[in-house]
């Protein structure tokens, strides 16, 4: 018995792990599609059937090329950089749950790799532990450029978590849990008497236009790629790197997508709920793994919003960004707790 | 197992704490020093203070070592430029710091060294709700009193940090 919920927790963790590199894979090739889609180009159509072995390509590329460490740079740092930032962006799509129960010879088994009670400050931690890579990297390679871009990188990601951290508590007081799953079952009760539809997108829109900023800031997405602005750093904090110590970085920015992704729609758009879930008389199982389907329609929905950000806006000038940061979003997000808190204790005094 | 753990958390803590002093690249030290929150993290985690890990994680691994690392980096501070300190405030500072841990040892000499006991030992007490209801509860004014505090260093920092009437716009 016991060494079967292992095997069972340890197939799921395979699993999650593995749609997590599959689906950042997949995003770099759907980048291209996308941008050649807004540029009105063909995009890349060669490697396979509509270019299909495009990522592929790519990593076979990159491995390939030589491993160059700049003569002065600091050898094991400038390995640990890339590393590090692969590393903190797989690790935390490990408590989003990827659906309901299903039940299997009586049990109920959670898509879900482990449930902690301190779910979203799990994200939230393993997220402020991103910039670590992106700075010690930048440091390593011993080349101003690439300081400059790690030490921008340090100072937007400081800036944003605060209003980030802001929305979550917001989102906080709404649901009173930082349990993930419990966030995402609670979303599946009744409103107005359809099903699956009690979204906190409705609690939280403000929180939410907040959040979505910040995870664009957070993941190093135009417009708030700064840190590795080509028209004023070269390549910020990678201009030193080739071969995969590059593939590492640019591969940990679609993890961190994916993971931002995953994160929204689980917090605030219903998780993997769709409406009508139990009015429609499905068997638990189904309903379980339609949920599943609606959660990755979802993720992927706000994949291609980011994809769709990056070709139609301009980036900020930085001080732009921090005015925005500093001076918008934080108060925002405070008069938000605020309004939210004397929303919750109106409700209780007059209900 | 658990008590395994701890020794590996021990030993890890350990040899960072002793990496932060003895590393001669200031870059290095801070980050032996993170290293040493992610260890204090995980004895957090063993005390089963889940909210407490979380903060330690976000607040000291997340946001404040991220600022050392960045002032550090901003002053570019590397092994060749640092400056050596004279011999004699080596040894006062040895033995300055041996006189703590004299100190800590004989305090620590007495202290009642008793088994948990099952019947009264709450072992909830360190998860979130259980925490909050502490602080706002049964100590909600040393709580309080201590965000005014907060508020009055960030107060401070502000005003250290705003330019003069007659001072020229950097940017």
């Amino acid at each position: 018995m016991e060494l079967d919920i292992l095997l069972i927790k340890g197939l799921i963790i395979f699993a999650v792990f593995g749609i997590t590199l599959l689906i950042a894979t997949y995003s770099t090739y759907a980048e291209r599609k996308v941008a050649a889609f807004i540029q009105d180009r063909v995009g890349p159509n060669r490697a396979g059937p509509l270019g299909l072995a495009q990522p592929l390509a790519d990593a076979v590329k990159l491995f390939f090329k030589e491993e160059f460490v700049p003569a002065n740079a600091n050898k094991f740092l400038f390995i640990a950089g890339p590393s590090l930032a692969m590393l903190t962006a797989c690790m935390s799509s490990a408590v989003i749950p990827f659906g309901g129960t299903l039940l299997i010879g009586g049990e109920y088994i959670h898509l879900q790799a482990i449930e902690v009670n301190i779910g979203i400050l799990y994200v939230f931690g393993i997220v402020a532990l991103g910039v670590y890579g992106i700075m010690i990297g930048g440091w390593a390679s011993n080349n101003k450029f690439s300081l400059l871009g790690a030490i921008r990188a340090a100072s937007q990601n400081i800036s944003y978590e605060l209003a980030m951290g802001m929305s979550i508590i917001a989102l906080l007081l709404v649901t009173g849990t930082l349990s993930m799953r419990d966030i995402a079952a609670q979303q599946g009760q009744e409103m107005f008497g359809v099903s699956g539809m009690n979204w906190n997108i409705f609690y939280q829109p403000v929180g939410f236009l907040i959040f979505i900023i910040c995870a664009f800031a957070e993941t190093n997405r135009v417009p708030f790629d700064l840190p590795e602005c080509e028209t004023e750093l070269v390549g910020g904090y990678h201009t030193e790197y080739s071969s995969m110590g590059m593939g590492l970085y640019l591969f940990a920015e679609y993890v961190n997508i994916f993971v931002a992704s995953a994160v929204m729609a689980t917090l605030y758009f219903g998780g993997y709920n769709f409406p009508f879930m139990n009015q429609l008389g499905l068997p638990h199982n189904v309903v379980t793994i339609l949920g599943t389907v609606v959660l990755f329609a979802k993720i992927f929905f706000f994949i291609f919003f980011f994809m769709w950000v990056r070709w139609t806006l301009p980036r900020f000038r930085y001080d732009q960004l921090m005015n925005l940061g500093w001076k918008i979003l934080i108060p925002l997000s405070i008069l938000n707790v605020i309004v939210t808190g004397g929303a919750i204790l109106l409700k209780a005094e007059l209900f | 197992m658990t008590g395994n753990f701890f020794y590996f958390l021990t030993f890890l803590t350990l040899f960072a704490a002793i990496g932060v002093v003895a590393s001669k690249n200031p870059v290095y030290s801070v980050l032996f020093m993170i290293l040493t929150f992610f260890a204090l993290t995980g004895h957090y985690i063993l005390l089963n203070a889940q909210f407490l890990a979380a903060v330690n994680f976000i607040v000291y691994m997340g946001a404040i070592m991220v600022l050392f690392l960045f002032v550090i980096m901003f002053l570019n501070m590397r092994e060749d430029t640092e400056q050596h300190k004279p011999m004699l405030s080596k040894i006062a500072a040895a033995i300055a710091g041996g006189i703590l841990f004299v100190v800590m040892i004989a305090a620590l000499k007495d202290v009642n060294t008793q088994m948990m006991q099952p019947a009264v030992f709450d072992s909830q007490i360190g998860m979130v709700e259980n925490l909050g209801k502490v602080l706002f509860k049964d100590y909600l004014l040393p709580f309080e009193l201590a965000s005014v505090l907060f508020l009055a260093a960030m107060a401070g920092a502000v005003m250290l940090g705003k330019r003069e009437p007659g001072e020229q716009n950097r940017f």
